[in-house]
């Protein structure tokens, strides 16, 4: 079936670029400049308050009209959106896993001398990665869920083929959505398989609170 | 940012915001299927049949990871053409159900969450003292599963809410579905969708502070608090989380 | 006459509200050992977690080795420390906390290498060298490849001993380090320490409940009461020849 590619492009894209804004923003809310900080919860709660589709919709609508700036392509219209919407959600998984890293491991570090950056990069970050993967993980599918919206800015994906050939053959409805939805499950079934990996990893070697 | 035009703005508001009262009901009227939606997973999980358990896994596992978006254009455009049980419905309904369902699968999982955080301690009691099943369930079990549980019910509705304006596709007309053809109509998205974004900020942010007042007082009720015979309900697996 | 190694110079800690601290004065020399004892809440453990920049005090100035802790200088005036001057002062200090505080995430090896490495920047080879000599020490040279969640409490206290030994510090301080401790596994804890103790030339802070032990090997005994140090001098004088009425009803508490 045609548009799988792009489904999965959309969805490498929104990945990449949503885990790194999980971890610049989740960062940027602990660090001690204010400006830097308040900008973040700003960004963050603004998007988690409203909904991925009117982001994707102000994102690829209203944005070049306001700022005169076109994003480029649909395709980065749909990444941003999805990037930018769930690097919010797993910003506050970047920072909670961050703090409940239980406080003597930091206490231990500053007792051999490490500085604050070792203690971050040797003790307090591969702890924190381990309690971010499950939630991590579960995200993965969140994503794949939502790049289905970009088929409403016209990107050719796995749901757009689907709404062209149910508009060709009406009587043929059931049977082209059964079949879409059975490629996001296949889609799905390896993020699955990797959730599950994650859980099981991140039992492994955590001192939490 | 000079292409910002207020008076685009106050006239698109009154036409947007009039979807609200369709956008709010329509958000209650799904949650209130999906809760209990959500009942009917919770009460099948329970029958002590492998096969089943492992259907149902599967099929909740299937809603779950599918685009809740393609569900509801299955609800509403192919239910209508599935032979003998399919029947035309209306926007309205088909969101109720599309999105309602695929949200009671995550409902059922804190519903079972609930259930098995109550301690193994309760059941024998309940056992011992020779309750009958329905009054092991109303008097022992469920009180205890359900307050801890409400934070989490709380945190899904703002959820859902969000996802709500998916109706949109589908021609209900909420607040999205009337920037959109306010938009069209005038060339003028910008205000139209930013006034949308607006009124779910508005509506969703105080909600989820107040769901996270909420979990405070029910963390130090049934976690720190006096021994309940409740353990902390565990964060249900695949939680679209919203902490 | 030596030059102490740790001198507090009227030293007071806060926290919100609550005094803890209400001006200690206190000078350890090279290779003492000194034990504190006290009531629960008497500030003992603050005492030892200020010195490991754990903690800053609120008033006052500890010297470590001539060296201002909390102060720097600059440009003539004393200015509070950067992390730097922390850094560089807090060198000589190791030290062993109540609850082991091992790195999960490592295993016992990597535990007791990584400091060195990093930190002092030691080459790997004689890291490994040193922290294996100082886990055959500790009685845990079969454990190197065995995470910390593998082990018993007492085991995971030897290694955290290992752990901060192999960074060769000067001081060394211990924070109630059996009481969180399985009692049948107290002794192979208290064993070691006394072995390091021995040795003789490190100075050591033990902040600790097993009196006992305190007699056994400390040249001196403080006696931590209401903020300020209450008591202090020789084990045997404090321990058995005091007149300090709390030091008295104190001590009882844990003969009977």
């Amino acid at each position: 079936m045609q548009g799988i590619g792009i489904t999965i492009k959309v969805l490498i894209g929104s990945i990449i670029l949503g885990y790194l804004m999980a971890f610049i923003a989740g960062f940027s809310r602990l660090s001690r400049n204010p400006i830097l900080k308040y900008l973040t919860v700003f960004y963050v709660e603004i998007f988690r308050g409203t909904s991925l589709i009117v982001q994707l919709f102000w994102l690829y609508y209203a944005m070049p009209i306001l700022f005169g700036i076109d994003i480029g392509s649909d395709y980065w219209a749909g990444v941003l959106a999805i990037a930018l919407n769930y690097g919010a959600y797993m910003s506050e998984i970047v920072r909670g896993s961050i703090l409940s890293v239980a406080k003597g491991q930091k206490e231990a570090a500053t007792a051999l001398n490490m500085s604050r950056f070792q203690q971050m990069r040797l003790v307090i970050f591969p702890q924190a990665v381990r309690m971010m993967l499950p939630e991590f993980g579960n995200y993965l599918i969140q994503m794949l869920k939502a790049t289905s919206l970009v088929s409403l800015i016209g990107m050719t994906d796995i749901l757009y083929y689907g709404d062209i050939l149910r508009s060709n053959n009406l009587s043929q409805a059931p049977t082209v959505y059964l079949l879409v939805l059975v490629f996001y499950f296949i889609m799905a079934l390896p993020l699955i398989g990797m959730t599950k990996r994650m859980e099981k990893a991140s039992k492994k070697g955590v001192a939490s609170q | 940012m000079n292409n910002w035009k207020w008076d685009v703005f106050f006239e698109a508001f009154p036409i947007v915001a009039a979807g609200l009262g369709i956008t709010l009901g329509l958000t209650i009227a799904t949650y209130l299927f999906a809760l209990l939606f959500g009942f009917v997973w919770t009460f099948i999980n329970r029958i002590p049949l492998k096969p089943v358990k492992w259907l149902l896994t599967w099929i909740m596992e299937f809603i779950r990871s599918t685009p809740p978006l393609v569900q509801l254009f299955f609800i509403f455009y192919a239910w209508p053409m599935v032979p003998v049980v399919g029947f035309a419905l209306d926007p309205f309904t088909s969101a109720i159900i599309g999105l309602g369902i695929h949200f009671s699968t995550y409902i059922g999982e804190v519903y079972r969450s609930g259930i098995e955080a109550v301690d193994n301690g309760q059941w024998e009691a309940a056992r011992a003292l020779n309750f009958s099943t329905r009054q092991k369930w109303t008097k022992i079990i469920l009180p205890q599963a359900i307050p801890p549980t409400i934070p989490m019910l709380g945190n899904y509705l703002i959820i859902m809410f969000k996802e709500i304006p998916l109706a949109s596709t589908i021609g209900v007309a909420g607040i999205l579905n009337l920037a959109n053809s306010y938009g069209a109509a005038n060339f003028r998205y910008l205000e139209a969708l930013t006034i949308v974004a607006l009124l779910f900020l508005v509506l969703s942010y105080p909600s989820a502070i107040l769901i996270n007042k909420l979990e405070r007082r029910m963390n130090r009720r049934f976690i720190k608090g006096e021994p309940t015979g409740s353990k902390p309900v565990e964060k249900e697996k695949g939680a679209v989380s919203q902490q | 006459m030596t030059e102490p190694i740790v001198s507090y110079k009227d030293v007071h800690k806060s926290f919100g509200d609550t005094e803890v601290l209400t001006g200690i004065d206190l000078d350890i020399k090279p290779a003492e050992k000194v034990a504190v004892i006290g009531p629960s809440g008497s500030g003992k453990t603050t005492i030892i977690r200020m010195l490991m920049t754990l903690e800053q005090p609120t008033s006052g100035s500890i010297i470590v080795d001539g060296k201002n802790l909390w102060h720097m200088e600059k440009n003539g005036e004393l200015v509070p420390a950067n992390e730097k001057h922390l850094r560089q002062v807090r060198g000589d200090i190791g030290m062993v906390f109540q609850h082991f505080n091992l790195f999960p995430h490592m295993s016992i090896l990597e535990n007791c290498m990584t400091a060195p490495v990093h930190v002092q920047k030691v080459s790997k080879n004689e890291a490994k060298e040193r922290a294996v000599e100082m886990l055959e020490k500790v009685g845990l040279g079969d454990k190197l490849d065995n995470y910390p969640n593998q082990l018993s409490g007492g085991q995971k206290q030897r290694v955290a001993m290992a752990r901060a030994l192999v960074m060769r510090p000067k001081i060394m301080l211990f924070d109630e380090v059996t009481s969180a401790l399985d009692p049948e596994l107290v002794g192979e804890v208290l064993e070691v320490i006394r072995d390091i103790a021995k040795e003789g030339e490190m100075a050591m802070v033990l902040v600790t409940h097993e009196m006992e032990f305190a007699r056994d090997i400390a040249d001196r005994v403080l006696f931590l009461d209401n903020g300020v140090i209450a008591e202090e001098g020789p084990p045997a004088d404090v321990l058995e020849n005091s007149t300090n009425e709390r030091l008295q009803s104190f001590l009882h508490r844990f003969r009977s």
